[in-house]
């Protein structure tokens, strides 16, 4: 492959990866790529990052990619030489046990270089799949990690640090991330290898994750959830910004002649620019219901977090979450709350909204009606959260009708892709008759629904 | 045509001398804007040094720093040029009677009445110009739109008097905060460099080279305590800048040792949210009174 083909490869597979590069932007990184010196494998990457890559978020996506095309060594390098697969389940084989030695060793010391070494040989050794039908990947970074089990050395590594002085907390969260450290090279090394094998094209697609917030709720892991947490209020900054801007552009109220005309004497009398009176803002009360039995509950969390992030923006919010009853929990969002404290009561809440522990939308919404009934009215707008899964039980749909009928608007925000609404116990399509469904999977998804739902209208 | 910098390098030995403590990839993207002279956009979060980046190429390089400080309402009139109507004016008034109109009317459209604003100003410098156009992301979007004749061609359309294009390109800085985000439009001409906290080992030499005279270990202590603060999940983690006042603080008080009482009486530096202050208090274990 030539250079430019491989140029060409891999700006197509960031295109194909979700980064919007554009043709001039790839001749920014030749003519870029011309006057830097190609010795060092980060000149190249941050070469191509300046120009390519215009999104902070999109970064991880970018050195995912980068690393594919661009692979640090071609099978198992140099150093690598005479790493035979170990072949057979020698899950308690010495060569094994060597190698978790140098493995506990690496991980004291904190040594990168050692680190990544050992990962490449994790992956030859021990990830190797051989006998595998054509088509199908030969390496696994979950079979060398199931058979070193870096996560079973922590609790040495955590009694080495902790001799070394460090106190019991700082040791743990060290450990982990040395581990967690190890974990992703063995994975970003066996992309490379399957890379190798089958082509980077083909690899690119099948591997690469999407960006924070083009991840699903649903699909995400445990890091990644808190990962998210972090961007919620970063997101509800930048929503705020907008909304001020959007405000300020139809602010123009009646005509401010006393500012008009003070104006007008720079101008010699000639009042060339009016000045308007502000308009009063436009604020909504809002009434949000949401789910938190365990399939949905991150999501419900998210969105609340970010209507409470945005408070200012509406004028009443108050949260209501239930699983087969329903729990006010309006008073956990203080200004000003620390965001773990409020997951915490918030997960406390969950337990008290349980009366079975099943989920039962229809006695949920009837036992709203019920107690909290008055929290609605013409002022108001009515924001359902949940993926509308009711076991089976009756879905009390006059009553959902009832109460949105009473509000301003009513939404419902489902965190399932919309192929999947009413299907099983689904009852999205059925309250989808009776309240507008949205669908909401992602971060961006959600940012934008509550844009939409603050944003002023012209007509109100 | 000015070179700025010899070679990434050459970038990142210069920056140092100027104060200014890069790493590989700012040093390397700082060397492109200038080779390829292509406008810079740096991203990051508050106080990790984007505006001191573009001061210090400015000192680094002898260059003039001219600042385009970007803010809501911002106006072609505040950032391009302005005709200086009072002048033109009392010209028209003073030469009642005694001139034709068609010459009063040439007369008062010359430089003499042309208030220049930043970045016509950096476009008609002759000498070595480093333009800053700081927080560009508070800007309403038509100026974006003015932006973009200025980034990619270097000149600007005055009906007037002609187009008037750069003799010697600037080296031009955008820095952004993220609270928008900038249209296609401007990303594409632009390079771009995200700055984020320095590792520890950076952060270290930045406040040791920011703070004179103080000791290594609180150095140190301090740099370990801000890494950690930066785990928590808080709403404004600290940056550099954070530490770097810390550090003058610590000055200040001639404390020697950055024990915990220390650290819990000036945590206010680094934390500017009471619910942060709590939390760190809570997770680092201090004693508060």
């Amino acid at each position: 492959m030539s250079l430019l083909d491989t140029h060409i490869g891999f700006v197509e597979a960031l295109r194909s990866a979700g980064l919007p590069v554009s043709l001039a932007e790839g001749l920014d990184a030749i003519s870029a790529l011309e006057r830097v010196r190609w010795h060092d494998r980060e000149t190249v990457r941050a070469a191509y990052a300046a120009t390519l890559v215009k999104r902070q978020p999109q970064r991880v996506t970018f050195d995912a990619v980068f690393d594919i095309w661009f692979p640090r060594l071609v099978g198992s390098g140099v150093a690598g030489d005479g790493l035979e697969p170990v072949a057979g389940p020698q899950d308690t084989g010495a060569a094994l046990e060597r190698f978790r030695e140098a493995l506990a060793e690496a991980l004291a010391s904190g040594d990168a270089q050692a680190l990544q070494d050992l990962a490449v040989e994790a992956v030859a050794r021990f990830g190797a799949m051989p006998g595998r039908g054509p088509g199908l990947s030969s390496w696994s970074a979950y079979t060398s990690l199931q058979r070193v089990a870096p996560s079973e050395l922590v609790e040495g590594l955590v009694r080495g640090l902790l001799a070394g002085g460090m106190d019991p907390e700082q040791a743990e969260r060290v450990a982990g991330r040395r581990v967690g450290e190890f974990t992703r090279l063995v994975e970003g090394d066996a992309r490379r290898r399957i890379a190798e094998e089958k082509g980077a094209e083909h690899v690119v697609g099948a591997t690469v994750r999407p960006t924070i917030d083009r991840l699903d709720f649903t699909a995400a892991r445990r890091s990644d959830l808190e990962e998210m947490r972090r961007e919620i209020y970063p997101l509800a900054r930048r929503l705020a910004a907008r909304l001020t801007k959007e405000q300020h552009a139809r602010r123009r109220g009646p005509l401010d002649v006393r500012r008009t005309v003070r104006a007008s004497i720079a101008t010699g009398g000639v009042p060339l620019e009016t000045h308007h009176r502000p308009k009063r803002p436009h604020r909504t009360d809002l009434v949000v219901l949401c789910d938190v039995s365990g399939s949905v509950a991150s999501f419900a969390q998210f969105t609340l977090l970010l209507v409470f992030a945005l408070r200012e923006a509406f004028g009443n919010v108050r949260a209501f979450t239930f699983v087969d009853d329903v729990v006010e929990v309006s008073d956990t969002f203080r200004p000003g709350a620390d965001v773990v404290e409020v997951m915490e009561s918030l997960a406390a809440s969950a337990s008290q909204a349980a009366l079975w522990g099943r989920t039962n939308y229809g006695r949920a919404l009837t036992r709203f009606a019920e107690e909290h009934g008055d929290a609605i009215g013409p002022r108001s707008s009515l924001l359902v959260l949940g993926d509308g899964r009711s076991n089976y039980s009756d879905l009390a749909l006059p009553v959902l009708a009832d109460l949105a009928g009473r509000a301003r608007h009513a939404w419902w925000l489902n965190p399932e892709h919309r192929r999947h609404w009413g299907t099983g116990d689904s009852a999205a399509d059925r309250y989808g008759e009776v309240v507008p469904m949205v669908e909401c999977r992602n971060l961006a998804q959600l940012g934008e629904f509550v844009h939409e739902v603050v944003r002023p209208h012209p007509t109100r | 045509m000015t070179t700025w910098f010899e070679s990434p390098g050459d970038a990142s030995a210069r920056l140092r001398a100027a104060g200014y403590l890069t790493d590989d990839a700012t040093a390397l993207t700082a060397y492109l804007a200038g080779a390829l002279e292509k406008p810079l956009l740096i991203e990051g979060p508050a106080g990790v040094g984007k505006t001191e980046l573009a001061k210090a190429v400015a000192r680094a390089t002898g260059a003039e720093l001219v600042r385009l400080q970007c803010y809501e309402g911002l106006d072609e009139a505040r950032a391009l040029y302005e005709w200086n109507y009072k002048k033109q004016l009392l010209r028209i008034q003073a030469s009642q009677g005694d001139a034709a109109w068609s010459e009063v009317h040439d007369d008062i459209f010359t430089e003499e009445f042309l208030l220049t604003r930043p970045l016509l100003s950096a476009i008609r410098r002759d000498e070595p110009t480093v333009l800053l156009i700081d927080e560009v992301d508070k800007t309403d979007v038509e100026v974006e739109g003015l932006l973009l004749e200025v980034l990619s061609d270097f000149q600007v359309t005055i009906p007037e008097l002609g187009t008037v294009s750069a003799t010697r390109r600037p080296f031009v800085v955008l820095t952004s905060n993220a609270s928008r985000e900038l249209s296609e439009a401007v990303k594409r001409r632009c390079l771009f460099l995200h700055l984020g906290y320095p590792d520890a080992e950076r952060e270290r030499a930045i406040v040791a080279g920011q703070v004179p005279g103080i000791d290594d270990r609180v150095v140190a202590q301090l740099v370990d305590v801000v890494v950690r603060l930066r785990e928590l999940e808080l709403k404004k983690a600290p940056s550099i800048a954070e530490s770097v006042d810390w550090a003058r603080t610590l000055v200040a008080l001639q404390v020697g040792d950055l024990d915990e009482a220390t650290v819990a009486r000036t945590l206010g530096v680094v934390l500017k949210h009471a619910s942060d202050q709590q939390r760190a208090a809570r997770e680092l274990k201090l004693a508060t009174g």
